[in-house]
């Protein structure tokens, strides 16, 4: 693991409508890195994924992708930087209508002039290396849920890409799956010194790849550290989450309230001003 | 390291000395340098003792060199790998179908 950071977040703020999901989030991964994103459902793992991704604009803060500020990128610098990034998303997002093989080769053939031939072998190669050797005729709907994913892996690393996004890859994947996914994900940092982060909440799987751990909470960062760090960890939610123990949240009552009943005294406020 | 492709001719062989890190800006290059050396050679080996990374368009480019020899009844192999390029041949388990030899002497026993 070497070299200089290939993220990095600086107090990140987003809303979805009024609602606070990121509340002045930190992170910093180096390059090379495997840094996983654990939280609970609702914590923001997902939602500071899409704004790394650059899929929705932040109310506050900035993030740093390779070395560059996204929030000042045009349409065409966007699309350079994506040339060097690559996302595998908890669903796959194949495109239906394309046999596996070509969902895989699209970003070459989207991104780069590379000859017919030598598009096939790399796809084809990155099926082989995900274990869906010879299946590139087969369409999306005739694949299972643990093929999808790997297809949608193959997709996502077919142009080497310096900085890879992992939506949870071993969700609702059988056990031998899951543990080669995440050895595929060890080895793949090895070759092609990539740098990895993966939004999870699966713990044997980020205990096995995680470089760091960050764990998300309610929109902040409770912690960035080691997996024996995380571990040792003494912060209740933390404890939560590694011993699957269900949260107790006190209610805000005003708050609860108004989340309930907000549109309808939106509407009372407004007859009320006529 | 620049990066730069390199020929040698040898009683047995030719080979293509490959230098530097192989990736999409140049790997074309090396696939047109590994096509073209194969029009004049029936036992073509590419050395990457010198490739510092090599991405998977340069993998392809080899694999492209193997088809075409093959089809050709050609031999084609790898001398000299290098940790990096070994490292993304084995991620693809290509090192099980590339001839890959320690060096060029290991390579020319090997032709006999």
């Amino acid at each position: 693991m070497s070299g200089s950071p290939v993220i990095e977040v600086d107090q990140l703020v987003t809303h979805y409508g009024r609602r606070k999901i990121l509340d002045g989030v930190d992170l910093t991964v180096d390059a090379g890195e495997i840094r996983v994103i654990m939280g609970g459902s609702g914590s923001g793992k997902s939602t500071l994924l899409w704004h790394l991704l650059g899929l929705y604009r932040a109310s506050a803060g900035s993030i740093r992708l390779l070395g560059k500020d996204t929030s000042t990128l045009n349409h065409s610098q966007w699309r350079d930087l994506r040339k060097n990034l690559g996302v595998s998303f908890q669903g796959g997002a194949l495109f239906t209508s394309m046999t596996v093989g070509d969902n895989v080769a699209m970003p070459l053939r989207e991104h780069t002039d590379l000859d017919e031939n030598t598009i096939r072998i790399m796809s084809r190669m990155k099926l082989e290396v995900v274990n869906l050797g010879g299946f590139q005729d087969l369409m999306p709907a005739q694949l299972s849920g643990g093929m999808i994913k790997r297809a949608a892996l193959a997709r996502a690393i077919v142009m080497d890409p310096k900085l890879l996004f992992f939506d949870e890859p071993s969700a609702g994947l059988d056990p031998v799956v899951a543990a080669e996914l995440d050895e595929l994900i060890l080895k793949l940092r090895d070759a092609f010194n990539m740098s990895v982060v993966v939004v999870t909440h699966e713990l044997d799987s980020a205990f096995k790849i995680a470089d760091k751990i960050s764990v998300l909470h309610e929109g902040k960062v409770l912690l960035t550290g080691t997996v024996d760090q995380v571990q040792a960890s003494k912060v209740e939610r933390v404890q939560d989450l590694l011993g699957r123990r269900p949260r107790t949240t006190e209610v805000d009552a005003d708050e609860y309230l108004k989340r309930l009943t907000e549109e309808e005294y939106g509407e009372y406020i407004q007859s009320v001003r006529g | 390291m620049s990066n730069r492709i390199d020929f040698s001719e040898h009683d047995q062989f030719s080979v293509v000395v490959v230098e530097g890190e192989v990736d999409l800006s140049w790997s074309a290059e090396l696939r047109n340098a590994v096509l073209e050396a194969l029009k004049g050679s029936n036992n073509l080996l590419v050395d990457l003792s010198a490739v510092s990374y090599i991405d998977s368009s340069g993998i392809a480019a080899l694999v492209e060199g193997l088809q075409t020899a093959k089809a050709q009844g050609k031999t084609f192999g790898l001398v000299s790998v290098s940790a990096p390029a070994r490292a993304v041949l084995e991620l693809a388990r290509l090192d099980q179908v590339f001839a890959i030899h320690q060096d060029l002497a290991a390579a020319g026993n090997a032709a006999q």
